[in-house]
């Protein structure tokens, strides 16, 4: 009584989607508790949302040149669009603003082709970008040779300065993170490790305003009469080795995720040390903390507007040094909602980057 | 205790250990192993679990240390040079239980990454390589594929050909197949049975014993880190000296 094997033919899968009516019963109405909050949640909308809505855009006023422009009750955005120039250069001479412009477009224009699946050269590309660029882009900031202006490192300010006191410490504290991270786990070379668990556990057991302060403060004091070198180039420096201790443990977390056999299997081959990591273990690494470390860019973004306690002005600094202007009185709101927007919209920017990252670095199921 | 293997006479030593002992803290893995393992020799190397086979296995492509005692591998000696210990691992391929197969990296890229870095072949010539030793193993069409979409003993398969694209002079399996299904072992044991008729040197820890009996040289039996018995496979299975041995295999053979 031998029967043969016929398979069953292959069938679509059932109809997934059901009506709107059933899904608002099934994951809105489910249960008391949940219909108690649905209503609840509606009502909060209901009542906060359309005031809201009123204020920011309906009752606004857009133009003008002055306060007085501002008297339909609403936001007065003309407050922002006067000082928008501010905000965003800060005290960057007018008619050099063409410079910080250059930079901007520059970094967007190559960074697009990064995105696109058929170009070639994107580590020489990403290489040039976070190695070459930024001396590029300092020469251009600061000027004073190749026949541009100087333009000291005391009048940049607003989003810019936000921009560069982020981009700086996120792209210089990667690597340094990465050498803290391995020297952290050498378990061979006792004197490395101790060293860096000591530096790891100096920096994150500091605030970063302490850091802030001690670096513009205390510094000047340790260093030789006449000695003073830029207050920038200082916070950078404190904000960088702060940020590289996060970021070493973050990295970290992803050494200890990978299988033993990784290591073993590199090994096995002759990769050597250098070539194991490069090439293994800190591709996957990486790969795994990307939502650790944008976290950690997304909080360093945000923590630089702590610079205002050295005096420097970034985003959130001009805003608050344009609010005593008496030609602009009552205008706090709409400074703060402007500074906040700007923050969201970049850390969310990052947040989906990063998002998008993981999709793309996805390959199937570990083993 | 060094057998007088007969195949392959008289030709070049490819592996010698002589007087090989390691512990763990405190703990004796490895007593007094000595082997001597000749050019195309297929030896296999079976014990009960923590016997230390694969203890005594990755010993000789420094995986683990030894502290005493000596080993040799294609004339030059582990020590703790670090540039011994990189030729070594150049000429030693190694398969392992659980693949390890570098998920981030295409089948294709699992293969070539080591000719590129290590033996700086160039690209082109590597990935020729790859896929004739993929071909090899029967899976070419799965070049383009990552680890992860592969089955058990593709993904097995895969290893055996990364390995061979280095061009080993030895190869060492570490129980191949005992994470995989039975339909899998199949496909992986007939590869390494070709890869033994191609002349390799292997050395094999498997519980795997038609395997032994039709391919290996040479029947090391390890007890409690030490080498009980080591005979060619006929004289192993029908006439096992030590009772130790015979034990085991009355265990492995009647279950
Ligand atoms: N890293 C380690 N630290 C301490 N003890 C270890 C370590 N690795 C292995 N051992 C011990 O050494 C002994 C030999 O281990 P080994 O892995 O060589 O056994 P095995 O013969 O390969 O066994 P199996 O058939 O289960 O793979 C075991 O008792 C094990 O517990
Ligand atoms: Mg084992």
């Amino acid at each position: 009584m031998a029967h043969n094997f016929v398979p069953l033919p292959d069938q679509p899968p059932p109809p997934a989607s059901v009506g709107t009516v059933a899904w608002i019963r099934a994951n809105l109405f489910s249960g008391w508790v949940n219909s108690v909050l649905t209503v609840l949640a509606v009502y909060v909308l209901v009542t906060a949302l359309p005031p809201l809505i009123n204020w920011m855009f309906i009752s606004a006023d857009w133009v003008g040149t002055g306060r007085e422009a501002c008297d339909s009750g609403g936001a007065c955005w003309v407050f922002v669009a006067n000082r928008i120039d501010i905000f965003i250069y800060g005290f960057y001479p007018n008619d050099q603003i063409w410079r910080v412009d250059a930079i901007f477009i520059g970094l967007f224009l190559l960074t697009a082709p990064l995105f696109f699946k058929s170009f070639k050269y994107k580590v020489w590309l990403g290489g040039f970008i976070i190695f070459i660029y930024p001396i590029i882009g300092f020469i251009l900031m600061r000027g004073g040779m190749f026949g541009l202006s100087g333009v000291e490192t005391a009048k940049w300010g607003g989003f810019t300065l936000t921009l560069l006191l982020a981009g700086v410490g996120c792209i210089a504290a990667l690597p340094l993170g990465v050498v803290l991270a391995l020297g952290r786990q050498a378990g061979n070379m006792p004197i490395v490790k101790s060293m860096c668990v000591l530096f790891i556990e100096f920096w994150r057991g500091v605030p970063l305003i302490t850091v802030l302060f001690m670096s513009s403060v205390m510094l000047p004091l340790f260093l030789p009469e006449g000695v003073n070198f830029d207050k920038l180039l200082r916070a950078l420096i404190g904000i960088t080795l702060f940020q590289s201790a996060y970021m070493a443990e973050v990295i970290r977390g992803g050494l200890q995720a990978i299988p033993k056999g990784q290591y073993e299997a590199a090994d096995a081959l002759g990769l050597g040390y250098w070539r194991k990591y490069g090439l293994i273990i800190l591709p996957q690494a990486l790969k795994i903390v990307i939502p650790g470390i944008v976290n950690t860019f997304i909080a360093l973004f945000k923590d630089t507007t702590l610079v205002i306690i050295v005096g420097l002005l970034e985003l959130l600094g001009m805003v608050k040094a344009s609010l005593g202007d008496p030609a602009w009185p009552d205008v706090s709101r709409e400074g703060y909602v402007f500074a906040a927007f700007m923050f969201w919209i970049c850390c969310f920017s990052m947040s989906r980057y990063s998002q998008w990252l993981e999709r793309k670095l996805h390959t199937g199921h570990k083993r | 205790m060094t057998a007088n293997a007969q195949p392959a006479p008289k030709s070049e030593v490819m592996i010698e250990l002589v007087g090989v002992n390691k512990w763990y803290d405190k703990f004796h893995v490895l007593k007094d192993i000595n082997l001597e393992v000749r050019k195309g020799e297929r030896i296999v190397v079976c014990g009960p679990s923590g016997s230390g086979k694969s203890t005594m296995i990755r010993c000789i492509n420094r995986l683990e240390e030894h502290q005493k005692g000596q080993i040799v591998v294609d004339g030059i000696e582990l020590t703790n040079d670090l540039r011994n210990i990189e030729t070594i691992r150049k000429e030693v391929g190694m398969v392992f239980q659980h693949f390890n197969l570098f998920p981030h990296l295409t089948v294709l890229e699992n293969c070539v990454l080591a000719p590129m870095w290590v033996r700086k072949t160039p690209r082109k010539e590597a990935e020729q390589t790859a896929m004739m030793y993929l071909e090899k193993v029967k899976i070419p069409d799965q070049a383009k594929k990552y680890p992860g979409q592969l089955s058990g003993g593709q993904q097995q398969r895969v290893a055996i050909a990364r390995s061979l694209c280095m061009n080993p002079r030895i190869m060492l399996f570490d129980e191949p197949t005992s994470a995989l299904d039975p339909e899998m072992i199949k496909e992986v044991l007939d590869t390494m049975i070709s890869l033994a008729e191609s002349g390799m040197t292997m050395m094999c820890v498997t519980h795997e014993m038609g395997f032994a009996k039709t391919v290996a040289d040479k029947v090391i039996f390890m007890d409690r880190g030490q080498i009980v018995e080591s005979n060619p496979p006929h004289e192993f299975f029908n006439n096992p000296q030590n009772e130790r041995t015979q034990l085991f295999l009355s265990q492995i053979l009647n279950h």
